[in-house]
This record gives structure tokens, C-alpha cells and sequence, in this order.
């Protein structure tokens, strides 16, 4: 194959899928065993994402995303990590106000959607303290499904003739087939990712509700996984109904049991996001002082998802958002 | 006196560009917006791609996020990802409609940075997210967005998404999948295609009270003018209604 052209953009990670086979041979013994891998948040974040690490985190941005963990990132001070800005977006919120990665690949960061730019975030990327990787929804999904198939790359179409490509570490060469000129996409094998699911049992099996959005290839692709989930659920629940089992338990390191793990982001079927909350970092960000005071209270001062879900109105408020993400109108009877 | 504004008037226009049962890749916002005006009017049979797997909807409020669950609520499938993205690779979607911080003369695209260096931007955007995937996969890329002369560029300072490249064969030659590329471009004051051999920019239809001089005041490089320059429809009564009652009650976007 004859490359005709390639991207300015640092390849993060080692594409190599030998040197991965050898990981998953050797350092993911345990993961195949069938053992509970049942453990507290705090203990799953500090044996498993070390500091340098690659990092990604699952779902998408503020949907069925772990910010939990996000959170307890930030709490434990990790620094000097590569992150995965895969439709990144509260969760970029979260880690960028920990300054926690040096270097990301991204495709979709620092804005909320339709919510807004996060000033956090922007201010950030924009300090020349972040190494920056631009690639493309697509591609990081394809990125993810190489490492998945243990190839070093996959052709693909999208990214040609536009800067998107000069930054990004793609190159593009000619189709030995059809002569046609295509974008050569590097497999991303994670050092680390978590992932929030609807239910698990002890050893990992995990079911998630929804869209998938690029969750099984990076489940696959993770040299390590952690699953964080709403409910752990009995192992014979799994194997009643295996059709449903997304992730399978041998991809999996550490399980923990993480009830509202994706709030204030939105769980298909369980809740939606709460917008007032998502709203108040928009706005505490607008002030240094005052988002410092913020991240204090918000994530600093509380010792773990349950205080933090407590500061924000308990089952009650949970309650209201589950009969909005349902469209539940409520009758009251009085 | 107009009985509609700026912003109702543009999301109708791009309602109208969409044929009853074609299919379509949308973000949030006034795309999704127009999608599901469309849906509730001119084109029932209109299906919503959403990129993060939502194939299908049953719109009935404004996703905040394409992957929110409006997204694939009564839906024809909850898929992923490589779903779609890998249906709009094979040309299953018609259709896609973008934004973009800049846009030039060839409909390429910027949603990544605002500068003149890269590395140390003046103002960091998003970047991608599926945008470069649609404009380069989709058959007809369109894009809803203000007539401002610092959006509409002259140079690029980054082109995220490709529209004609550099114009004629260029986006043909790069390697880009063959007859795709932009098709119209509708702003607040006008609906522009592109010339067929220099791919420039052109405007076709004028928004009832704006001129092509507007226009140009309002865009930083020369647009082509078609020979016969149409007027849009004014949006329906019914149009209005649906739009403002149905599609966006809480105001967020006819409200600016």
C-alpha cells in the first residue's frame, strides 16, 4: 500500500495489536476468571487508572456515561493522562476541571450540545497545556473497532481533504482493489475505560438499555475495563436471558455497584439529565473563584456519588427526573 | 409587518427541502428542528438518523443531545454508533443537515478553532463530533445557519468538514465518495446551491424582504447570482402553528 499522505496529530497510543495480544494474554488472567470482581468505586479508580494512563469513559458525553467515576477521578487527583474525547461532554467538564489529562484525542469536545460551550473546558484546550489529536466521531469508532478485530488499522472514507485529517495521526493511502484514495485509521487500544451500565452481576457480565453508541467496541478494545452499574443483578438473572449480555464478563476487571452512576448525565429508561444542575457548572464557570468554590463543594467535599446525589435532592429529585425521562405526567390527587 | 421571524423563517425553508421519505443524518438544534417540522408536515414518511444510535424516532420534544433518549424514543431501532455511520458509508442517507462556526465559499466547513494557530487557538469549538462524517458519506450535504459576514469567510482558519474543497474536481479527486457533497445552504435571509463546474456558491431564492445585495453585504466573499433568483414561500400558517406549538413550545431557538 502506497501512503500518500499523513496526519500531523501524536499517536497516543501503540497501534500495535501484538504487543496488545500479549496484554490479554498475561495481564488479563483475572478478568477471565470466573471470581467476583465486586469492589467500591474509589478502590476500582485506584488500582486501575494510574496516572499517565489512557483513559476513556463510555456512553455519550451527558448519556449513560459514568460520571461517578469522572468524579472520583478528579478526587484522587490523577494527573497526566490521555484521554478519549469521544463525544466528550460533561464528563470533559468533570476532568478538565481536575486538569487530569495532558493529551486527548478528540472528535466532539468542550461544548454541552445544545447547552452550550463549557468555559472550563475551552479555557483549558485553549491554555497550549493540552496536546491535541483531532479526529472524527466515525473514526474513533473505528479506531476502537481495529484494536477490537486485533488489526493495526482500518480503511475508511471520511476525514479526506480537510484539516480535520492534517491533525489527526491518520494516514491515507491507495487502495490496492480500486485505486481509490482512502484514510487509514489506527487501532486505539485504552489502558484503561469505565463504563455505566443498567445491570451486571459479580463477575462483569454486563446489559446496558439504549443506544449502544461505541461502548462494545470499546469494551472490546480496553486492555482494562471497569463497569460501573445501577443494580448488580444475580448471576443466574444473566444467564436466564444471555441474548442480552452486551459485555461479556472476561472483557471486565472491576465491577461496582453505582446507583444513579450516570447522574446528573441521563440513563435511558431510568432517568433523564437533570438540566438545572448541568446549567449551574455553565454557569460557575464564569468565575474562577466562584468554580473553584464550586468543584470544592461539588466533588471535593463530597466523599462519594451518594453525598453528591444527597446535595442534589436525594430520591426526590431522582424520582422527578425518572417520570420525566418516562414522559410520566403525573395526576395528583388532592 | 412579518408574522414570523428570522429563525422560523429558515427552519421552514429547510423543512422544505426535504422530500417525503428520504432519510436523513441531523445533530440538535435548528437542523433537528427543521427534521421534525418536516416530519409533522410536508414529509410524514422523513427517517431521522441520530449519531449516536437512534434510528427512527418518533420525535415528540427537541433532543437537548443526539444521544439522549428523544432520540430513540418510539423508535425503529436503539443501534449504535457504527450503525449509522456505517449505513451512511454504504449511501443509505440522503441527507444531512450541519452548522458550523465558518463556512467559505465551497461549503467546507469550521467547527474546530478560531485563530491563526493551531496549537494556541483563539477560541476552541467542539471540533468534528459526526460532522466531517456526514458532509463526507451523506449523499447532499445542507447547512442551516446566520448570513454573517464572519461566518460566511473568505479563508478558512481550519475546515473541519468538507464541502467542494478547493471547487471544480477537487472533492471528486480527494477521494471523497463520488457524487456527494453540499447542496443547498440556507440562511435567514436566503437559500444558496452551487454553480456546477467552479462548485462557488450561489444564491437561488430570497427570503421575502431581503435583497441580493443584503446578501452580499452580508457574506465575505462574492456570491453568484442564479439567473433567475426565486422568492421563498413565506411559511404557512399551519407551518407556524406546528412550529411553535409542537416542535419548539419552549422557545429555544425561535426565541432568539
Amino acid at each position: 500500500m502506497m501512503i500518500t499522505k499523513q496526519g500531523s496529530g501524536g499517536l497516543f497510543t501503540d497501534p500495535d495489536p501484538d504487543k496488545a495480544r500479549l496484554f490479554f494474554r498475561n495481564d488479563k488472567r483475572n478478568a477471565r476468571m470466573m471470581k467476583s470482581k465486586i469492589m467500591p468505586l474509589s478502590r476500582a479508580m485506584d488500582w486501575f487508572v494510574r496516572d499517565g494512563d489512557y483513559l476513556a469513559i463510555g456512553g455519550f458525553g451527558s448519556n449513560r456515561t459514568p460520571i461517578a467515576a469522572c468524579h472520583e477521578i478528579v478526587r484522587q487527583k490523577r494527573k497526566n493522562l490521555g484521554f478519549l474525547g469521544h463525544t466528550s461532554t460533561h464528563d470533559m467538564q468533570i476532568l478538565s476541571a481536575g486538569e487530569v489529562y495532558d493529551r486527548i484525542d478528540i472528535s466532539y469536545g468542550v461544548g454541552l450540545e445544545a447547552r452550550g460551550l463549557s468555559r472550563c473546558s475551552r479555557s483549558y484546550m485553549e491554555s497550549g497545556r493540552v496536546t491535541v489529536t483531532e479526529w472524527t466521531n466515525y473514526s474513533l469508532t473505528a479506531r476502537l473497532k481495529a484494536a477490537s478485530m486485533g488489526v493495526p488499522f482500518l480503511p475508511a472514507r471520511q476525514m479526506l481533504g480537510t484539516d480535520t485529517f492534517e491533525r489527526s495521526a491518520a494516514k491515507q493511502a491507495t487502495c490496492p482493489f480500486t485505486g481509490m484514495e482512502l484514510t487509514l485509521i489506527p487501532a486505539l487500544f485504552p489502558d484503561v475505560s469505565v463504563i455505566h451500565v443498567h445491570e451486571a452481576d459479580c463477575y462483569g457480565n454486563a446489559r446496558f438499555n439504549g443506544i449502544a453508541v461505541s461502548d462494545i467496541e470499546l469494551a472490546h478494545a480496553s486492555k482494562r475495563l471497569v463497569i460501573t452499574a445501577e443494580r448488580i443483578v444475580p448471576h443466574c438473572e444473566i444467564t436466564r436471558n444471555p441474548d442480552a449480555t452486551l459485555i461479556p464478563f472476561y472483557l471486565v476487571d472491576a465491577v461496582c455497584e453505582v446507583p444513579y452512576g450516570a447522574y446528573p448525565g441521563g440513563m435511558p429508561y431510568e432517568y433523564f439529565s437533570d438540566e438545572e444542575n448541568l446549567n449551574a457548572w455553565l454557569l460557575a464557570e464564569k468565575t474562577a473563584e466562584g468554580f473553584a468554590e464550586f468543584i470544592q463543594r461539588e466533588i471535593f467535599d463530597c466523599k462519594d456519588h451518594n453525598e453528591y446525589i444527597g446535595i442534589h435532592g436525594g430520591i426526590q429529585r431522582m424520582i422527578e427526573l425518572r417520570n420525566k425521562e418516562l414522559l410520566i405526567e403525573k395526576e395528583v390527587i388532592v | 409587518m412579518k408574522h414570523y421571524n428570522d429563525m422560523e423563517m429558515m427552519i421552514v425553508a429547510a423543512a422544505k427541502e426535504l422530500e417525503n421519505g428520504v432519510t436523513i443524518a441531523v445533530g440538535t438544534g435548528a437542523p433537528c428542528a427543521a427534521a421534525m417540522l418536516a416530519q409533522k408536515t410536508s414529509a410524514p414518511d422523513l427517517i431521522i438518523f441520530f449519531e449516536a444510535g437512534g434510528i427512527h424516532p418518533t420525535l415528540v420534544e427537541m433532543p437537548i443531545s443526539v444521544g439522549d433518549s428523544r432520540t430513540f424514543y418510539k423508535a425503529s431501532r436503539a443501534g449504535s454508533m457504527g450503525d449509522v455511520m456505517d449505513a451512511c458509508a454504504r449511501g443509505l442517507v440522503d441527507y444531512t443537515f450541519l452548522g458550523g462556526a465558518q463556512i467559505d465559499m465551497y461549503g467546507n466547513l469550521n467547527s474546530t478553532m478560531i485563530g491563526k494557530d493551531y496549537t494556541k487557538p483563539s477560541v476552541r469549538f467542539p471540533g468534528s463530533g459526526g460532522a466531517n462524517d456526514f458532509a463526507s458519506l451523506c449523499w447532499r450535504t445542507m447547512v442551516m445557519t446566520i448570513q454573517d459576514k464572519r461566518r460566511f469567510v473568505r479563508k478558512m482558519d481550519f475546515i473541519t468538514s468538507p464541502g467542494w474543497l478547493s471547487g471544480h474536481d477537487s472533492r471528486s479527486n480527494s477521494g471523497l465518495p463520488d457524487q456527494t457533497g453540499p447542496h443547498r445552504i440556507i440562511t435567514n435571509m436566503a437559500i444558496m446551491d452551487f454553480e456546477p463546474v467552479s462548485r462557488r456558491m450561489r444564491v437561488i431564492s430570497l427570503h421575502p424582504g431581503y435583497s441580493v445585495d443584503e446578501v452580499q453585504d452580508n457574506c465575505g466573499f462574492e456570491l453568484l447570482r442564479s439567473d433567475s433568483i426565486s422568492v421563498t414561500p413565506e411559511p404557512t400558517d399551519h407551518e407556524l402553528k406546528v412550529l411553535r406549538e409542537d416542535v419548539d413550545p419552549e422557545k429555544y431557538l425561535i426565541g432568539r
